[in-house]
């Protein structure tokens, strides 16, 4: 068969395409996502010489990253010249807990009714921790200490100890993750720590936007977004570094996407990932190079603008490696403090303005389909301005948080037979936890996610 | 309306030939050709149907059932999930009737390939048939194979990105799906009951790590334009007989008012929906080096 022959085909083009660099192992220069604590907290950082992060009150070198494998776990140990972070087996991670799930039958006449919350149960004080720590014992040491000088220890259930264990550890110990940045991780991190950049958007809204808007190899992709370039990046992730992904605006500043700079996007893909005015996008082909003219005063205003749209700053001349991946406060609360001596590895910036000649190919053929995702604009607005933008039959995928400028921009595309096969819906999502005698869904959930209006755009009808 | 045009839509791909017939009258095929996509094209009994250019999301709702498909809701985040993107191999587990895996081809094109397996011999050949109708066999793989019995075959051993499980007994496929995985490559595995996942996810967890488990729905929404009356206009009878009859909203309001009110635009969610489809229980492969 030719399986392996596609096979090999296809992972010798993979290394090409990746100029041998294995896209499942770090390396100098790359964007991550760190995952501190089993998402108690969650941090984008780029892995340089000098880069650091922030762990508890300490900062921890992030240069033993580099190298390793995504998915690879490291805990904080005291070394001597302060912490450092060690690899450790990822399986020494939850497997405690399963094994106490199982004996958990045994354990059912334990109980909390001795429980006296007086603060005294432990007899180790904070002073004699600190002489421990500074004696380079490791968290791991110090958190069987603390069970053993516990008094009530013992007096837990199984469930309880476990917790107790996790809570120490997590304390004196803390493990970090090492993530590949991917539309989905990205999307759930920002969700979790800052959604308003992102519209609100949910991950199983994203992902409903990029099928509704059937995002695939070699389609030429129209988006509003304004979500950061949260959007932008998710679609340009499922073109691969094939077709394009054109980001429209009305008026002369095209809207941030410093999102694009946490996914690690090779220069083919950066590549296509393009902005362009509305003006620009509608007017005739004759007019197409007239309108290229007005490009460094466009780009002039960008700069002015953008420190007063978002507090981010989008400096041209910095290639991705600068990024500060940190323009958050909550999500990226340290910015890696890169000591900026390493050559820019990149040469394509993601976001340059589309050219006259693939504008041209759009105003030939209209683009494959579109998504919005502006919270704060009117659908409709922006719906009869793109459409006609579209190729027929083109589907498109609306975002927004309220259904009432859907509901209305719905209206309008019915009156106006611009589209069928409309409607609105609401994505739900529920998380269950799945423990043996113990399953049953999060406590906690997210309870709305957004609505999303669909449809598919129509040619239309000529009588002849 | 809608399915009339969407039932269609295959015709455009293979079979333009003589004609079709529906209850909407005859269609002639020829008549077709040279239509741009999006079209509406009439029988010579004045019924009328859109001709639209094919997407897996219409495929869906077309597709004959062989068996129990995956919608919209559970594609799309199975997808943005198992982090497929272009040039992923993925491998898939039962085929069914492919709602899926055309999903999965799109996203993986033009150089990744899906390897899909039922143990069902004319499901599977249904599914390559369709596949080649749809122009997706050069993407996809259907191979007839029992996984929870003999696994995936081990040429695919380290090579797939992703794994995509809707078994019965998903569990005793997940020793083999860990052999095929690359490193820090993900499973999901489907499964409508909850005891299924409970057992996937134990023996997920030797070695697996990430094991997260979701539901998916979708809820859809009404929207009308509706006349809503000021409470001073409308008295105790035409109240009572708007429940009852469809009338003219106001217009002959019983005191014969007459309606100074624009029709507002009014959203709610249907009546009825899909109240469940599956567990998404997620996994990641221990990263053990």
């Amino acid at each position: 068969m030719s399986i392996n022959k596609h096979i090999e085909q296809q992972s010798k083009s993979n290394q090409e395409n990746n100029n041998a660099q294995n896209p499942r192992v770090t390396w100098e220069g790359c964007s991550v996502l760190l995952d501190i604590n089993d998402g108690d907290r969650l941090a984008f950082a780029r892995l340089t010489i000098g880069s650091a992060l922030k762990i508890g009150n300490k900062q921890c070198p992030l240069q033993s990253l580099i190298g390793c494998a995504f998915g690879s776990l490291f805990q904080v140990e005291n070394g001597k010249e302060g912490p450092f972070l060690s690899r450790i087996p990822s399986n020494s991670e939850g497997n405690d807990l399963q094994d106490q799930g199982d004996s958990q039958t045994v354990d059912v006449s334990k109980d909390n009714r001795a429980l006296v919350d007086n603060n005294m149960a432990q007899s180790l004080t904070e002073v004699e921790i600190e002489e421990l720590k500074r004696q380079g014992v490791s968290g791991s040491e110090i958190v069987g200490a603390l069970i053993a000088n516990s008094a009530t220890f013992d007096k837990k259930t199984s469930f309880s100890q476990e917790k107790y264990r996790l809570k120490k550890q997590k304390k004196y110990a803390p493990r970090v993750l090492l993530r590949r940045p991917f539309a989905r991780s990205i999307c759930e991190t920002y969700f979790k720590k800052n959604p308003e950049k992102i519209g609100w958007l949910r991950i199983d809204s994203l992902s409903l936007l990029l099928s509704m808007a059937n995002v695939t190899a070699n389609s030429d992709v129209l988006v509003v977004d304004l979500l950061g370039g949260m959007l932008t990046g998710a679609v340009a992730e499922r073109l691969g570094g094939t077709g394009s992904v054109c980001n429209t605006h009305h008026g002369v500043s095209p809207y941030p996407i410093d999102i694009v700079r946490i996914f690690n996007f090779t220069d083919e893909i950066c590549k296509r990932i393009v902005h362009a005015s509305l003006s620009d996008l509608s007017v005739s082909g004759e007019h197409s190079v007239e309108s290229n003219q007005p490009e460094d005063l466009c780009n002039a205003t960008k700069q002015s603008n953008e420190d007063v749209v978002c507090d981010t700053s989008n400096d041209h001349s910095n290639s991705m490696e600068e990024i500060r991946i940190t323009p958050e406060d909550e999500v990226l609360p340290e910015k890696p403090t890169s000591q900026d001596k390493q050559q820019p590895r990149k040469a394509v910036q993601a976001g340059q303005k589309a050219t006259s000649e693939i504008m041209n190919l759009w105003r030939e053929n209209g683009f494959s389909s579109l998504i919005v995702a502006a919270p704060n604009l009117d659908a409709w607005s922006i719906v009869k301005e793109l459409l006609p933008l579209l190729s027929f039959s083109a589907p498109f995928a609306i975002y927004h948080q309220h259904s009432e400028p859907l509901a209305a921009c719905m209206r309008n595309l019915q009156h106006e037979k611009m589209a069928i096969g409309l409607q609105i819906i609401e994505p739900y999502m529920r998380e269950y936890q799945v423990l043996p005698s113990r399953t049953h869904p999060h406590m906690q959930m997210s309870a709305f996610g957004g609505y999303i209006l669909s449809g598919i755009k129509i040619c239309p009808f000529e009588k002849n | 309306m809608l399915f009339i045009e969407q039932s269609k839509k295959l015709s455009f791909k293979k079979c333009i030939s003589d004609g079709d017939l529906n209850r909407f009258g005859a269609f002639k095929h020829v008549d077709w050709i040279g239509k741009p996509f999006g079209s509406k094209v009439f029988s010579h009994k004045g019924g009328f149907i859109y001709l639209l250019a094919p997407t897996p999301e219409l495929w869906t709702l077309v597709l004959s059932h062989r068996t129990q498909i995956l919608y919209i809701a559970d594609i799309s985040f199975v997808v943005m999930y198992l982090e497929i993107v272009p040039g992923c191999v993925v491998l898939e587990s039962g085929t069914g009737s492919g709602s899926l895996t055309t999903s999965l081809a799109r996203a993986v094109a033009p150089s990744g390939h899906v390897y899909t397996f039922d143990f069902h011999e004319q499901r599977a050949a249904s599914a390559r048939e369709d596949f080649e109708k749809t122009g997706l066999n050069n993407l996809i793989t259907v191979g007839v194979r029992d996984i929870q019995g003999e696994g995936f075959p081990e040429e695919f051993s380290g090579k797939a990105d992703s794994v995509f499980l809707d078994l019965p007994q998903p569990w005793l496929a997940i020793s083999s799906v860990a052999k095929m995985l690359k490193q820090d490559g993900i499973i999901c595995s489907f499964s409508p009951c909850i005891e299924q996942v409970q057992h996937s996810c134990e023996t997920l967890r030797s070695c697996f790590t990430d094991i997260r488990t979701f539901e998916v729905l979708l809820r859809a929404f009404e929207v009308r334009e509706k006349k809503l009356e000021s409470w001073e206009n409308v008295d105790g009878c035409s109240v009572g007989s708007a429940s009852r009859k469809r009338r003219q909203p106001s217009a002959e309001g019983c005191n014969g008012v007459e309606s100074s009110v624009a029709p507002s635009v009014v959203v709610r969610p249907a009546s009825e929906a899909r109240g469940h489809t599956g567990y998404l229980t997620f996994a990641r492969l221990q990263c053990l080096t």
